[in-house]
């Protein structure tokens, strides 16, 4: 049918998803520069796999499968699976996920724009319900070659102590229990004097700081090309701090600093790359502020309370499930309905 | 002076400058003119003219229909060679009766009687600005009597004239700002006289600089402000430009003058100048054409040209696919080339799938909130573009679907290509069918209601009587078996007085109960103001 607009904008689902792969480049050359090309590989992997699950379902569906394999969507998911999981997991872990993420996630629940939770968080809640021990085994910066990285990744024997370097979360909340422990040797140091120890780095984690930093900056790019708006990762982060350092406040020797919690972790990947999706996220301005802060709040109950060394994961999923609420309750006053 | 934003709006290539490189130009008479009677909001105008009748220029030909109606004039002088349908420039390519007229190139003036707006009522000027058919020229074509009403003293405080032309493209109010800037300050004033109006503010869009300073030359020593408003379409929309000039924000179904502000066009200002002051009617308008043309231009265009010999002028490129009138954002595409020019066009957009390529295909919505940081009424239009595909017509309400104007801005940024608009023009056109339906149903129900009651009570009253009639042969065939005269002669005339009695007082109680009787008198109050404009709204039916 031939109606107005007859202008339009030239935008489009792929260049919006364009931009987000853009901007995940600058986190993803400090993750390579300081933990090796190994993620190279596994982005690889988890593009292929994602694509080709896309691929067959739009088959199975009777889509168009070069229309929508070209909005790159299930590529950012992959992206978003090989950046969150930890870098030397075995291959398959990595496209079981990617399958998950795009064939269960995405395409049962109706496809691109249907569906209620993030793919690649809700991969990564089910991979770590699924594989524990395989899903917290994080490298420490830089001691492993390529060589041994692609060895792991193509499913090597994994010699856990050599790879391992625990993360910068786990590493704390393991010393504040043993800190807590009379009988040990660390006994009343608190938080900011375990910190001090090579794992940790200048703010988040040796290395993970830099990778961080990276995500920044992708993330004040989208905000300057409009794909994000400024709500939900200032409202991500602002109640990270806000909640950390009021927490920290009150027990430095148990809690870790403000900056610490958004340094690390999943954090800024999430508040501008995860939380963001606009799919599963809220859609208003204020429930933006709803959903984010909701979050924070989810991510730090996990992080020092729950049994998971990471919550940015599972205080998305739980919040997508709020979305439709947070959306309802709060549309904006429409035009000429402002005071009332 | 201090101006006020609205959200939202979109900036498209404004591609006026083309078109305005070349004063306004004239046409020559075209060999045939097609006037629909139906040019404006409201009733059709009814025809005073014969096939075959001589009329002069400016002759009334069509005697507007009540009150909320304009009347219509022969564009030339010429002979009637047809009262017809014809297909109307509307994309449903629907005909409507028009005069068509041969002109016989004398081009003769009717006599002409301005009149001194001081010398007139209220009503009688309304009444003589209807009868010389000024109608909104903006596009909305809303007969401008109706707007020129002050109601009571000083409640239109501001009149806003609106110079924004924000839709890309048409370049005619600017031309006409350029060109005519006297002629919109005069009609401005008798506006604003008419009105009672003491603030006037002039509203364009800071892209127009020529403009501005013509306006600014021209009303030196008036009231008139003149104000350059930021480029953001649809600055020019009534309610947008309201909200900039004023901080008012006109809530849908509200009308602007309760907030003490009237708007009209630049245009509309042009022709009230012309009525008044030298009772010309409204003939002839300025066009732009532009698009997929070699010369862009704008010409002033006798009402009833057919489009093709406009566009004819400007020179249309071999290419072109189809005319819409109006712009890109908002225009409308024309069923046939020579539909008639009428006091709707302010444009011409030749259009070619060069110029406006089929938008690429239609991807799901990803949420992302483009639309509704583009919407300038403040909607979620993803919200109701899945309430109105979901046939969710109650929920798109509820979300404001009647408060959309229908700009195109959502559909203008949205990354899916969704055709939005559409989904809104046809959620609301089913609501409204859906009304009607209920509407009908309504009546039909009543009517049902109605004629069970009526058999029931024809039933009853038979059947008593019957009873009476059996009773009084009964006492008859009593009286002549004793022989003997009845105690009480009246008997059977008693019954029959006491069923009446019965008979009225079962249907004064039919009559009666009704749910509504209980409530409280404001209620019933608006019941009844509803039951009568369902009434007003609904045409006659024919009778069961
Ligand atoms: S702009 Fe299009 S894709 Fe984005 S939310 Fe609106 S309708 Fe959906
Ligand atoms: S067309 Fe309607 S919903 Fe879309 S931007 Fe304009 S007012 Fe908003």
């Amino acid at each position: 049918m031939f109606s107005s607009p007859f202008v339009r904008k030239p935008t489009s689902v792929q260049s919006v998803m364009l931009t987000v792969l853009l901007a995940l480049l600058p986190g993803i050359a400090a993750y390579v520069w300081h933990f090796g090309a190994g993620i190279l590989v596994q982005i690889f992997i988890a593009t292929a796999a994602a694509l080709a699950t896309e691929w067959g379902f739009l088959r199975l569906r009777g889509k168009p499968t070069a229309l929508y394999l070209s909005d790159l969507s299930a590529v950012v998911t992959a992206w978003l699976i090989a950046l969150t999981f930890p870098p030397l997991v075995p291959w398959w872990l990595i496209a079981l996920a990617s399958i998950l993420a795009v064939g269960v996630v995405k395409h049962l629940y109706g496809g691109l724009g249907q569906n209620p939770f993030n793919p690649a968080m809700a991969a990564y809640c089910l991979m770590i319900v699924s594989y524990p021990a395989l899903m917290s085994q994080w490298p420490a910066a830089g001691h492993l070659d390529f060589a041994t990285q692609w060895d792991l990744i193509a499913g090597g024997v994994r010699d856990l102590d050599a790879i391992t370097g625990a993360t910068p979360l786990d590493a704390l909340r393991t010393a504040l229990r043993e800190a807590a422990s009379p009988s040990s040797p660390n006994h009343a140091l608190n938080a900011s004097t375990l910190m001090d120890g090579p794992a940790f780095g200048l703010a988040g984690g040796q290395g993970w700081e830099w990778v961080a930093l990276g995500y920044l900056a992708g993330g004040l790019f989208l905000m300057h090309r409009g794909v994000i708006t400024w709500h939900i990762p200032c409202a991500f982060l602002g109640a990270l701090a806000a909640i950390s350092l009021l927490m920290w406040g009150l027990r430095p020797d148990h809690f870790a600093s403000p900056l610490f919690h958004i340094a690390s972790g999943g954090s800024l990947l999430g508040a501008f790359f995860i939380l963001t999706d606009p799919v599963s996220g809220a859609t208003t301005p204020r429930g933006k502020l709803f959903f984010a802060g909701g979050a924070a709040l989810m991510t730090l109950m996990i992080r020092d309370f729950g049994a998971y060394p990471d919550g940015v994961a599972f205080a998305t999923l739980i919040m997508n499930l709020c979305v439709p609420l947070i959306d309802m309750k709060t549309q904006p006053a429409v035009f000429g309905h402002k005071q009332d | 002076m201090k101006l006020f934003k609205f959200n939202g709006g979109v900036k498209p290539e404004t591609n006026k400058d083309a078109s305005t490189a070349l004063p306004i130009a004239t046409l020559p008479l075209p060999g045939r003119l097609t006037v629909p009677l139906h040019q404006s909001i409201g009733g059709t105008p009814r025809p005073l003219v014969r096939t075959g009748q001589r009329v002069l220029k400016g002759e009334r030909i069509g005697a507007a229909d009540g009150n909320v109606s304009a009347a219509i004039h022969a564009p030339t002088s010429g002979t009637i060679v047809a009262l017809e349908p014809a297909v109307m420039p509307h994309p449903s390519g629907l005909s409507a009766l028009c005069a068509i007229i041969a002109p016989d190139g004398e081009d003769a003036w009717a006599p002409v009687n301005p009149v001194d707006v001081r010398a007139l009522s209220g009503g009688e000027l309304r009444d003589y600005l209807r009868d010389a058919g000024v109608v909104g020229m903006g596009g909305a074509v809303f007969p401008s009597h109706l707007k020129l009403n002050p109601g009571r003293q000083g409640k239109v405080q501001t009149l806003v004239i609106n110079g924004a032309e924000c839709e890309p493209y048409i370049t005619c109010d600017d031309m006409l700002m350029r060109e005519r800037p006297d002629s919109i300050v005069r009609g401005t004033m008798l506006m604003a006289q008419v009105l009672g109006a003491e603030r006037i503010l002039v509203g364009i869009e800071d892209n127009k600089p020529e403009a501005i300073a013509a306006m600014e030359a021209a009303s030196r020593g008036t009231p008139i402000r003149v104000l350059a408003v930021p480029t953001r379409y649809p600055a020019g929309g009534a309610k947008q430009l309201i909200r900039v000039l004023t901080g008012i924000e006109v809530p849908h179904g509200k009308r602007s003058t309760d907030f003490g502000v009237q708007c009209f066009n630049v245009g509309t200002a042009c022709a009230v100048h012309e009525a008044l002051d030298f009772g010309r009617p409204l003939i002839s308008r300025i066009v732009t054409v532009a698009g997929n043309v070699s010369t862009p231009r704008n010409f002033e265009v006798l009402f009833g040209t057919p489009m093709a010999e406009v566009v004819r002028t400007a020179l249309p490129r071999p290419d072109t696919n189809r005319y819409v009138m109006g712009g890109p954002m908002m225009g409308f595409p024309m069923p046939a080339y020579g539909v008639p020019v009428v006091k709707a066009t302010n444009c011409i957009l030749v259009a070619s799938d060069h110029l406006f390529p089929p938008p690429p295909p239609e991807m799901p919505c990803i949420r992302c909130g483009e639309c509704a940081k583009a919407c300038p009424a403040d909607l979620a239009p993803f919200e109701l573009y899945w309430f109105a595909r979901a046939h969710n017509y109650g929920k798109a309400q509820e979300y404001h679907l009647f408060d959309c104007i229908e700009c195109g801005c959502c559909a203008y940024v949205c990354p899916s290509h969704i055709p939005l608009v559409d989904y809104y023009r046809y959620a609301k056109s089913e609501i409204w069918a859906r009304e009607r339906d209920k509407d009908a149903a309504d009546q039909a129900r009543t009517r049902f209601e109605f004629r069970n009651e009526r058999q029931d009570r024809e039933k009853r009253e038979k059947a008593e009587k019957l009873a009476a009639k059996a009773a009084e042969t009964k006492a008859k065939l009593a009286e002549e078996a004793t022989g003997a005269p009845p105690a009480d002669g009246d008997d059977p005339k008693k019954a029959l007085i006491a069923a009446a009695l019965e008979r009225a007082r079962q249907q004064k109680a039919a009559v009666e109960p009704k749910n509504t009787d209980d409530l409280p008198a404001a209620i019933q109050a608006e019941i009844g103001e509803i039951d009568a404009r369902r009434q007003a709204a609904m045409p006659a039916e024919p009778p069961a």
